[in-house]
């Protein structure tokens, strides 16, 4: 079998994935979209070490060793997802935005530069 | 030369029946990853997730790791789908077309995974054009290969990986379990 077609496949997987973890708006269907993401690696992982014929299979090894911690991470983040819906009543992860930097930050920010470029000029034109 | 030769004795542009079917199996999963992403009904997402992850188990299949290919079913269409339909249900998703599912970034997401697709699958196939993977002989990933490999040369990385398990177990229920304060405050 030619490699690239596995090869292409994990490729167009993983961008599918990428895709979905950007643009979707509930948390948990940002991580099914991770999981896309896990599963397209671990096809690459799958079809190079029998491409490779590695003797210590890597490559499978470390397959089933993301597939537990894909288990582990799914049981993590959705009791994550579920403590911040208990708390908030949403698991929008648009809504999530406590460490933002706001407008008003921004504001003020520019503001201070406004001030302190204005400050820098009168002083120029006091020395000139 | 030496790749022409090869070409020419895989049979470039006239693929064998594996490959077919690896294809068509491809198309499909290729298929119902992009509907779980792109779908507004989130049941439905998890459902097509199903498919996605099924039809991976196939290709793994026809790579000849079956071991592998049962573990995907067992774990991920068995216990990782499920975990997700209860955090829909728990989180009280909305039944039926949600309008509200994607965020205000659509575009910019679809411009950044069409350009990052663009680029891997262009260097892929640049890079992997004259390989074949040949896949005669005994199966690479039976049970007695990956019992064989798994416990002669990665029996640490497995017991490391138990803890980690552990650790998430305990970690999934300290998060999810009612604190004190709260219990007093009522």
């Amino acid at each position: 079998m030619h490699l690239a077609y596995p090869a292409v496949l994990a490729a167009l997987l993983f961008c599918t994935g990428l895709y979905g973890v950007l643009a979707r708006r509930n948390a948990i269907l940002v991580l099914m979209s991770v999981e896309l993401m896990l599963n397209a690696v671990n096809l690459n992982l799958v079809a190079f070490d029998v491409w490779l014929r590695d003797t210590l299979h890597a490559g499978q090894a470390l397959t089933l060793f993301t597939i537990a911690i894909a288990a582990a991470e799914i049981g993590i983040g959705l009791s994550i997802v579920l403590m911040v819906y208990r708390n908030r009543g949403t698991s929008d992860v648009d809504k999530l935005r406590d460490t933002a930097e706001g407008r008003a930050a921004d504001d003020a920010a520019s503001a201070l530069a406004d001030k302190a470029a204005h400050e820098a000029a009168q002083k120029a034109e006091a020395a000139a | 030369m030496s790749h022409l030769a090869a070409a020419a004795e895989q049979g470039f542009l006239s693929p064998t029946g594996v490959e077919i079917a690896f294809l068509l199996v491809g198309i499909a999963t290729l298929g119902a990853a992009v509907v779980t992403v792109t779908t507004k009904q989130l049941v439905h997402a998890a459902l097509w997730l199903v498919v996605a992850l099924g039809g991976l188990a196939v290709e793994y299949l026809l790579l000849t790791a079956e071991f592998i290919a049962w573990v995907q079913v067992l774990i991920y269409v068995g216990s990782v789908v499920v975990l997700l339909l209860f955090g829909l249900m728990l989180t009280k998703a909305p039944i039926g077309r949600s309008p509200d599912a994607d965020s205000g970034n659509r575009w910019a997401a679809l411009t950044v995974a069409v350009a990052a697709a663009a680029a891997l699958v262009w260097v892929v196939v640049d890079a992997f054009r004259t390989q074949w993977i040949d896949l005669d002989g005994p199966a690479q990933g039976s049970t007695r290969v990956t019992g064989e490999f798994l416990f002669q040369h990665w029996v640490l990385p497995f017991e490391a990986l138990s803890v980690l398990l552990l650790a998430a177990l305990v970690g999934a229920i300290v998060l999810s379990r009612k604190s004190d304060n709260d219990k007093e405050q009522r």
